[in-house]
């Protein structure tokens, strides 16, 4: 009876600032600033390039967290998605090139990139788990050699060059601070995206897919089509990326969706952590100013052996990536009370 | 599932021929088809769709000595996925790095056969110790394994690049296996009444030999043998195998020496075939993946046929539609998993 009278339950509705959470606030803020302080180089070369790759990343770690389904065929979508660009857009390679707007254009692509992540996911879902790794890795070397080959679309072994970065609202984004801005746009949108996608409806019927197909399909959900329509959703993260990928380089080849690049955005996303949408960027930033800054180490031509070790080290002792460090490291620094009881 | 998969001789029909009779007649047919498109001499009409009967009867023999090599590939994958649930994306590195032991030792010693005993000896004891070491520790994580082994291909690929530079390598046949046969095919008939038989490469056929005699050895031992009877144990119920007392790492190791020995002795030899080179090893990876899809995992008959159709369309492919060869391959796995997804000689669990 006191109990009753003590509490009367007021169903509070946390303001969005509390939605959002102080880490992402924190975050944000020091993302919109970077610019401030970072130099050309850092701004494009770290920021952009990571970011970009996160995305990539992201649209794996959407099919792998939350679907179970790890996916090698992620850089062959961007990669469509870049040669769509380069195909309907405009390039200096004296083929194709149909001159449009880079507003229809990138859409576009990305749709076309999704409707072609959906293809590969109908045909991986047809089987379960480790075949879809297998799946997708055939599909991706099959498009990298299908790419190398065929000049009549891919334009053979040198690809398309001279793809710009479009202008627009009287903004160059070639500009090193405008194409920061926009991947950071574009990053957020799909971060943002993910988590919200994560706890709908749509989300928890995913993720419960993941955990247990035929109970689900017992229960009257089509579970084929659930998983394609997330390969589309992918699809369209990883069109975004590839979309960036090809104005940041200004060109694309069959180089950009080899193998090597299809197991870099792997590691990237295994590095990260495969449970929560953030540990792509942090693997993609990680991998990146490895890159960069491992060549004074070990010199430009045993990076892929450094990489590849550290790799193995991540998988060895942290399954989860660097979030799953986190994660076991967190409660030594929580307060001694809080600290899980041993 | 289980209905569907029924042996088709169950589906006997009052008078008529059982399907099994109808699918025996229509082989016996295309075999007729083929026997006669290799041994007749082409009218010209048909010389005129299929380009040349020369061009038309190499493609199929490269094709089926391609086939013959991933086969060879492709045998030890499927075996080693089939039991331990290991998708060794290192394959193609296993592949690689015989090829370059075998060219090593082939060309120091200057014995070929050493070679070709080099790269299965020493692939199978780095097979063994891949499995040891670091496939058991993670063992039914196959997620993990899978991870950890395109950790080894980048570590390889990088290392490989580092010894043997980015240059290409022919191993030297010996002179046994060098030169040309000619086969009882003709191709053409010149004007003067002369028949223009077709020749052919010898060591190409000694390596298909190689191949079928080893095909034949492999499937002796899954199904003559005690070891060969825990294997196929082991691919239908691992678990049940270890609970009856087997002692299943020391299978999975034998399994795994012998598909990487396997995987390097057809780095050896196929590097004599062709050539090689960085790059070779991812070539066979993609091979080997779509021979276990196409074939179905941990059967050897599957690997068989699906290496026969891949070498087979990736060389018909190259001749008759070089810019797209890779999508008939591409076509064969979809259609695969299409009307079969756990592959044609593959089991539905």
């Amino acid at each position: 009876m006191t109990i009753s009278l003590q509490s009367t339950p007021v169903a509070t509705q946390p303001n969005w600032l509390d939605k959002i959470g102080a880490g992402h606030i924190l975050l944000g803020i020091a993302l919109v600033l970077y610019p401030l302080v970072a130099s050309d180089f850092f701004l494009t070369q770290i920021g952009g390039y990571s970011l970009i790759f996160g995305m990539l990343g992201l649209s794996l770690m959407m099919l792998a967290g939350y679907g179970g389904m790890v996916s090698l065929a992620q850089i062959t979508v961007a990669g469509i998605a870049a040669y769509c660009i380069a195909i309907f857009g405009d390039n200096n390679s004296h083929l194709l090139g149909f001159g449009w707007p880079w507003w229809i254009a990138a859409p576009v692509a990305i749709l076309i990139a999704a409707i072609a992540s959906s293809l590969i996911g109908w045909i991986s879902v047809r089987t379960e788990g480790i075949y879809t790794i297998m799946i997708t890795l055939a599909i991706a070397t099959a498009t990298f050699y299908f790419a190398q080959q065929n000049y009549a679309i891919f334009n053979g072994h040198s690809g398309y060059a001279g793809i710009r970065a479009p202008a627009f609202w009287g903004v160059n984004s070639r500009d090193p601070k405008a194409f920061y801005y926009l991947c950071l746009g574009f990053s957020v949108l799909a971060y943002a995206a993910i988590l919200y996608g994560s706890r709908s409806t749509f989300g928890l019927t995913l993720q419960a897919i993941r955990d247990n197909p035929r109970r689900m399909r017992a229960l009257g959900f089509n579970v084929t089509a659930h998983k394609v329509f997330a390969w589309f959703l992918a699809g369209i993260i990883g069109g975004l990326g590839g979309v960036l990928l090809v104005w940041f380089n200004g060109r694309v080849s069959p180089g950009t969706i080899g193998v090597d690049a299809a197991i870099d955005v792997l590691i990237i996303a295994v590095i990260g952590g495969l449970r929560h949408p953030i540990g792509p960027f942090l693997g993609a930033l990680v991998v990146v100013l490895m890159q960069t800054f491992a060549i004074d180490l070990v010199g430009a031509e045993r990076f892929n052996t450094l990489i590849g070790l550290v790799f193995l080290v991540i998988v060895f002792i942290s399954p989860d990536g660097i979030l799953g460090l986190w994660a076991k490291f967190k409660p030594n620094f929580s307060q001694e009370s809080l600290r899980p009881g041993r | 599932m289980s209905i569907l998969d029924r042996p088709s001789s169950s589906g006997i029909s009052g008078g008529g021929v059982s399907r099994r009779q109808a699918w025996g007649l229509f082989w016996l047919l295309v075999a007729a088809l083929v026997a006669w498109l290799v041994f007749a001499v082409w009218p010209d009409w048909l010389n005129a769709i299929l380009i040349s009967k020369k061009a038309f009867v190499s493609a199929i023999l490269n094709g089926i000595t391609l086939a013959g090599l991933y086969f060879l590939v492709a045998s030890g994958f499927t075996l080693i996925f089939g039991l331990m649930r290991n998708v060794n994306l290192a394959h193609g590195s296993l592949y690689l790095l015989g090829a370059y032991i075998g060219y090593e030792v082939a060309s120091r010693t200057g014995y070929w056969l050493l070679g070709v005993a080099a790269g299965f000896i020493v692939l199978a004891a780095i097979g063994v110790v891949m499995q040891v070491v670091v496939f058991r520790r993670l063992e039914g994580d196959d997620l993990r394994q899978t991870l950890v082994s395109i950790g080894i291909s980048i570590v390889a690929a990088d290392l490989m690049l580092a010894v043997w530079a980015g240059g290409t390598y022919q191993i030297a046949v010996p002179e046994w296996l060098d030169g040309a046969v000619t086969l009882p095919v003709i191709t053409a008939v010149r004007s003067n009444g002369a028949s223009v038989f077709l020749t052919y490469p010898f060591y190409r056929i000694a390596v298909l030999a190689a191949a079928i005699v080893i095909g034949i050895g492999l499937w002796l031992m899954l199904n003559k043998t005690r070891v060969g009877m825990m294997i196929r144990a082991g691919v239908d119920d691992r678990a049940m195998l270890s609970a009856s007392g087997v002692n299943v790492h020391a299978v999975f190791a034998i399994v795994f020496a012998v598909g990487a020995g396997l995987a390097g002795f057809a780095g050896v030899v196929g590097g004599s075939a062709l050539s090689v080179a960085p790059g070779e090893d991812i070539r066979y990876l993609l091979a080997s993946l779509v021979v276990v899809i196409v074939g179905g995992m941990g059967s050897i008959s599957g690997a068989a046929i699906g290496a026969l159709l891949i070498g087979l369309a990736e060389q018909l492919g190259l001749v008759y539609f070089p810019t797209y060869g890779v999508v008939l391959t591409f076509i064969i796995m979809v259609v695969t998993l299409a009307i079969r997804p756990q592959g044609i000689m593959g089991k539905s669990r």
